[in-house]
């Protein structure tokens, strides 16, 4: 541990890479993860071994997947966006209505069409947050209830069913390729290229230093600001996405689709090991914690776990998670100063 | 006369800048040849800092030229002006600590592969020739968090090497180092000088400025003083232009009656910070706690007042046990602390002159458990006035004054409690040549009023001209006790770096 931390270098780049792997935050929570589906599966073993238990056990997360990472990128930068939820929902509405105003549209078209509206409140979110200077908390919790207002107006007491629907857009949430849900692809694309830029661009590093020290960011001479704003850019425009994929999913949408996302991607991203102040974690933590959260949902029933205690569970995992994080953030910085001068 | 002949790398001519109706700087003018290291000095609040700041691009001047490599400049942002090849030091590393070391040399600036990836292989291959370069061992893949001050300085330098600044400015680079360190980074600041590199630097240290610098700018209240070759002026003389007039004596501590034993400290330890410390302060006596940084003493000083836990030993004041971990039975015991972090903790710098004066004594002045800000006024005038705190008035907020005026108000803070004893850390610590004269000539009255005071102190002619007794402090010990006779800057400083271990 004390190599891996203040020598990394000593070490080969197997042992590295290997160390680094098993030691890592992504692992703990896989490994909970695990433990999770092979408890419930001893229980009752369609939980994965039915075709629909396998199906529901790898589509269900799908949603929350896209939802988390784009408020890991968020997060990361010691920020956080509470619209998500709302966002999602005026997307997933707005899906159903342009395939009632416009029958006969390429399912490509909407899902495109979400991810641009998504974006556009993104903007208006990273707009608001990098120009007036307000902490994004404060500014994405009025936008949250703005947002949700705006739907509610919108679709009032209307819904929308599954007959608004074409058939090729709601086999999505069916279609499988190689045995796994085509909307889960999606999000383990998504999931792939945004780890990929948070890893290997300059831009996606640049991410975790505004969130590490804002204000050493600022004298770097860093565009935290475009930064900034990007991340929320991309946030919204995953919601938005999400939103499409919510009324592939479930083919219907209403004013209060989405209502509570917004908390459940935030307690995916601590779950995950994200620094609630940015600056560390990564996507693929995040990706897993939302894949603990909503299979743990699923399974606590099957264990016979009532519903009081389920939010309990959630709770437990979200306290547990940061106390780890913390504990383990303190024992690491105490081995990094007992190390001074002795290299 | 090569003067004539090279471009200044840098040409500032009566720069002004006024924040709001508060003027900074009126006419600050410094001119930096390349291949020199320039000192910049002056008391605090003399713009020096606002100086560096306008040519980092944080603040957009007002007034006067601006010249960088012989072209006009003005830099709208910081990464305009470290694009142009300006580098700075700022006095706190400005690091991402969640990041490598290497990645927060090259952010920004990564060295790429095709389809702009990060090339991780380049980018800690460059890392490791720096440091090989700047004679550390750091390894390029450990995170930023937990470096000492000066392995942050370290990397700062290494960042304005790689970016092949040809202008590089250090804000007080030296104020957290220890001996070796400190030579450790003016052996790579030469070198940087050596390649044509400008380098200025700012310190309150003169025997640094003199060791290193070939060029010295002096800077007073806003404005541009003089600048001479270090080999044509004087220590005295430059003092003196600092604060315009002549300062006689720097550390005047006057003999006072020692009296009885105030505090007693008797076989203090924490594990992997101190052993067997056992020591005690008199009445009337300064006693300085000398030694490297990071030797423990500020450690000690907090065990003593019950801001750290500690394993074993006794705590007594004026005969009575004070219990651990208690800082607030410590104060009522009698104890006074000033820490060595005026800002993040001596100071609530968002709240009023008044405020902080009356912080600890707070509860005494409530009325029914309200406090109001006429209670807190009348409290703090007396203090305030006695420790002549230039500030307008008690209402303005602690954190626009001048370090000095905020050491000041810490002091006052505490001497509001009536204390026994007094703990210092760092007193003068980034406090300009006047105000400092004036911390000890307060110092040394408290002292001769009967107060027990323990400093702990990196500056050794401070600890040398100030205290009766200097106890030295090696690697969480105490290896010396010396009487102000046999103290020598030879006797503490071998005391404090003596590496024979049955010592």
């Amino acid at each position: 541990m004390t190599e891996l931390l203040v020598q990394p270098s000593r070490l080969s780049p197997v042992q590295r890479a290997v160390t680094g792997v098993l030691r890592s935050r992504e692992i703990a929570i896989a490994v909970v993860l695990v433990v999770v589906v092979v408890a419930t599966t001893l229980k009752s073993s369609s939980f994965v071994f039915s075709h629909d238990g396998w199906r529901d056990l790898l589509l269900s997360p799908s949603l929350l997947f896209l939802v988390a990472i784009g408020e890991m990128v968020v997060i990361v930068t010691r920020n956080v966006d509470l619209s998500v939820g709302s966002t999602l929902g005026l997307s997933a509405y707005l899906t159903g209505r342009v395939f009632i105003d416009h029958p006969g549209i390429p399912v490509l078209a909407v899902f495109l069409i979400g991810l641009a509206f998504g974006a556009a409140l993104g903007v208006v979110n990273g707009l608001i947050v990098t120009l007036f200077n307000v902490p994004s908390l404060v500014i994405t919790l009025g936008t949250m209830y703005a947002y949700r207002g705006a739907l509610v107006h919108w679709a009032g007491s209307k819904q929308i069913y599954a007959s608004n629907l074409p058939d090729s857009f709601q086999n999505l949430g069916t279609q499988q390729i190689l045995g796994i849900p085509v909307l889960t692809l999606l999000g383990i694309v998504v999931l792939v290229l945004v780890g990929y830029y948070l890893w290997n661009a300059r831009g996606g590093r640049e991410l975790y230093a505004i969130g590490s020290d804002p204000e050493a960011a600022e004298l770097f001479g860093l565009p935290v600001r475009r930064r900034v704003f990007g991340a929320f850019v991309l946030c919204g425009a995953l919601a938005g996405l999400a939103g499409v994929v919510q009324a592939a999913r479930y083919s219907t949408a209403t004013s209060a689709t989405g209502q509570g996302m917004e908390l459940e991607a935030v307690a995916a991203v601590v779950i995950g090991g994200v620094a609630i102040f940015g600056g560390s974690g990564s996507v693929y933590g995040a990706a897993i914690g939302a894949f603990l959260l909503i299979t743990i949902n699923a399974a606590l029933p099957i264990l016979g776990i009532g519903e009081f205690w389920q939010n309990a569970v959630v709770g437990i995992l979200i306290l547990g998670s940061i106390c780890l994080d913390r504990l383990l953030a303190l024992r690491r910085a105490h081995r990094l100063i007992e190390s001074r001068g002795e290299s | 006369m090569s003067e004539a002949v090279t471009q200044p790398v840098l040409e500032l001519r009566d720069v002004a800048k006024s924040f709001g109706s508060v003027t900074a700087l009126r006419a600050g003018t410094l001119v930096v040849e390349p291949g020199s290291i320039h000192a910049l000095v002056g008391e605090n609040g003399a713009g020096k800092s606002t100086l560096v700041k306008i040519v980092a691009g944080v603040y957009q001047r007002d007034a006067g030229t601006f010249r960088f490599q012989g072209h006009d400049a003005d830099f709208a942002t910081t990464a305009a002006a470290k694009d142009a090849g300006i580098a700075v030091i700022y006095q706190e590393p400005t690091l991402f600590p969640d990041l490598s070391v290497t990645e927060n040399i090259f952010m920004g600036r990564q060295p790429l592969t095709t389809g702009r990836r990060i090339d991780r292989t380049a980018m800690y291959a460059e890392a490791e020739q720096l440091f090989a370069r700047l004679g550390v061992q750091l390894d390029p893949r450990r995170m930023a968090l937990g470096l000492s001050i000066a392995d942050q300085q370290i990397i700062e330098i290494a960042k304005a090497i790689s970016l092949d600044a040809s202008l590089l400015i250090m804000d007080e680079p030296t104020a957290a180092l220890s001996g070796n360190e400190v030579e450790r980074l003016f052996g790579v600041a030469r070198s940087l000088r050596d390649e044509g590199r400008a380098l200025v630097f700012i310190s309150h240290r003169f025997d640094e400025v003199f060791a290193l610098c070939d060029t010295v700018t002096v800077m007073r209240d806003g404005s541009y003083v003089s600048t001479d070759r270090i080999e044509d002026t004087s220590v005295t003389e430059i003092v003196s232009r600092m604060v315009g007039r002549e300062v006689s004596e720097l550390f005047p501590k006057t003999p006072a009656r020692i009296g009885d034993v105030v505090l007693d400290v008797e076989g203090l330890t924490t594990a992997g910070v101190f052993r067997q410390v056992t020591f005690q302060v008199r009445s009337g006596e300064i006693v300085g706690l000398a030694g490297l940084v990071g030797a423990g003493r500020s450690e000690i000083a907090r065990a003593v007042f019950g801001v750290d836990r500690y394993d074993a030993g006794t705590v007594r004041l004026l005969g009575r046990d004070v219990p651990p971990h208690e800082p607030r039975s410590s104060i009522r015991a009698g104890m006074a602390f000033v820490p060595e972090d005026r800002r993040q903790q001596g100071l609530v710098t968002e709240g009023s002159v008044a405020r902080n004066i009356t912080g600890v004594i707070r509860s005494g002045l409530a009325r029914a458990g309200l406090l109001t800000s006429r209670a807190e006024n009348a409290a703090a005038v007396p203090w305030a006035r006695r420790l002549e705190v230039k500030t307008g008035a008690l209402d303005m907020h602690a954190a626009t004054m001048s370090g000095g005026n905020q050491q000041k108000v810490v002091i006052a803070k505490w001497l509001a409690t009536n204390p026994r004893l007094l703990i210092i850390d760092e007193p003068t610590r980034g406090i300009d040549v006047g105000t400092k004269a004036e911390v000890h000539r307060l110092l040394s009255e408290l002292a001769g009023q009967g107060m027990a005071i323990l400093m702990i102190s990196s500056e050794l002619p401070e600890v040398l001209g100030m205290a009766d007794r200097v106890l030295v402090v090696r690697e969480g010990e105490i290896t010396a006790d010396l009487d102000r006779a046999d103290a020598t800057p030879e006797s503490v400083m071998t005391a404090a770096t003596r590496s024979d271990p049955a010592a």
